[in-house]
C-alpha cells in the first residue's frame, strides 16, 4: 500500500515539475534556473509543513504527499546539472547564486513551514 | 534580475558549448491554447512526454524509497540514504546529458523518461532540506552543515565525474 501511494504521488510530482519548469523558464530570459528553484522551494515548504504536523499526518498521507509527491516534485540532479552547466558557460556568479539562494530558501522554507505548522497543530 | 547583465557578459561569444542546445526548449509557442483544436494538438504532442515523465518519476520515487528502507537514518544521524540517492542521481545525469546532447541520437522520449522522470523522481531536494532542518539542533549543528556542504560538493563533483567518464568512454569507442 505504501509503495503504491509513493508511486502515485511521484507520478504527479514529476510531470508537475516539468510543466512548472516549462512555464517559468519560458517567461524570462535570465540564465538563472528559476523553474527548478520554484519547484524545489515549493516542495520544501510542503514537506516542511508535513513534517511539522508530526503524527497529525497519517502515515499513508505522508507516503503519498511527502515521500511520493514532494520527493519527485523536487530534484537534486537537475539542480546539480544546471549549476555545473552555468560554470561551464562561465556564468560563475549565476552558478554561485543558484547554490546559495536554493539552499538558503530551501532550508529556510522547510524550517519556516515546519515551525508554523508545528505551532498550529501542537 | 540584477545579475542578468553580468551573467550574459560572462558568456564567451563562441564557447565550446555553443552547439549544445539551450537549457530551455520552448513548448510549442505556435499553439494558441484558446483554440480547442490547437489545445488537442498540444495534448497529442505532449501527452506521451508527460506520460513517460510520470512513469519515470514513479519508478525513481520507488527506488528512492527502497534505498531509504535499506539504509534507515537514526535520529541525529547522517542521512546516508538521501546523500547516496542525490549523489548517484547527479552522477547519472552527468552521464545521461553527455550521451543525449553530444553523442547519441536518442528518441525524443529518452531524455524526458530517464532524466526528468527517473533521475528527477529519484533525487530529492525537499527531503534534503527537511533533514538539514532536523539536524539543526544544539548537538548536531556541525552535522547539519556537514551534510549540507557534503551533499552539495559530492553532487557537483559527481556531475563532473559523470561528464568526464562518459566523454572519455565515448571518445574511446569513437577512436576504435
Amino acid at each position: 500500500m505504501t509503495v503504491l501511494l509513493i508511486f502515485l504521488g511521484a507520478t504527479v510530482g514529476a510531470p508537475l515539475r516539468y510543466l512548472t519548469d516549462q512555464a517559468v523558464q519560458s517567461r524570462h530570459q535570465s540564465l538563472f534556473p528559476w523553474g527548478t528553484f520554484t519547484v524545489n522551494l515549493f516542495g520544501c515548504l510542503v514537506l516542511g509543513g508535513l513534517a511539522g504536523a508530526g503524527s497529525a499526518v497519517p502515515a499513508p498521507l505522508f507516503a503519498l504527499l511527502g515521500t511520493g509527491f514532494c520527493g519527485a516534485l523536487t530534484t537534486y540532479s537537475t539542480f546539480g546539472y544546471e549549476t555545473v552547466r552555468l560554470t561551464e558557460r562561465r556564468a560563475y556568479f549565476a552558478a554561485a547564486a543558484n547554490v546559495v539562494v536554493s539552499l538558503a530558501a530551501g532550508v529556510g522554507g522547510a524550517a519556516f513551514a515546519y515551525q508554523t505548522v508545528h505551532a498550529l497543530v501542537g | 534580475m540584477p545579475d542578468q547583465a553580468a551573467s550574459d557578459e560572462a558568456l564567451p561569444e563562441k564557447s565550446r558549448f555553443a552547439e549544445v542546445p539551450p537549457l530551455v526548449e520552448p513548448i510549442d509557442p505556435d499553439v494558441d491554447l484558446r483554440v480547442p483544436a490547437q489545445r488537442s494538438e498540444l495534448v497529442r504532442h505532449h501527452g506521451p512526454v508527460l506520460g513517460v515523465i510520470a512513469l519515470g518519476g514513479g519508478l525513481g520515487g520507488l527506488a528512492r524509497y527502497g534505498l531509504a528502507e535499506v539504509l534507515p537514518t537514526a535520529p541525529g544521524g547522517f542521512p546516508w540514504a538521501t546523500f547516496l540517492t542525490n549523489v548517484a542521481g547527479c552522477f547519472l545525469i552527468g552521464v545521461l546529458m553527455v550521451l543525449v546532447t553530444e553523442t547519441w541520437q536518442a528518441h525524443r522520449l529518452v531524455r524526458p523518461f530517464l532524466g526528468v522522470g527517473i533521475l528527477g523522481g529519484f533525487t530529492t531536494f525537499s527531503t534534503y532540506a527537511v533533514e538539514i532542518r532536523g539536524l539543526l539542533a544544539p548537538d548536531t549543528v556541525p552535522l547539519a552543515f556537514g551534510y549540507l556542504a557534503g551533499t552539495l560538493v559530492a553532487a557537483l563533483l559527481a556531475v563532473l565525474l559523470g561528464h568526464a567518464v562518459t566523454r572519455k568512454a565515448v571518445s574511446g569507442v569513437a577512436a576504435r
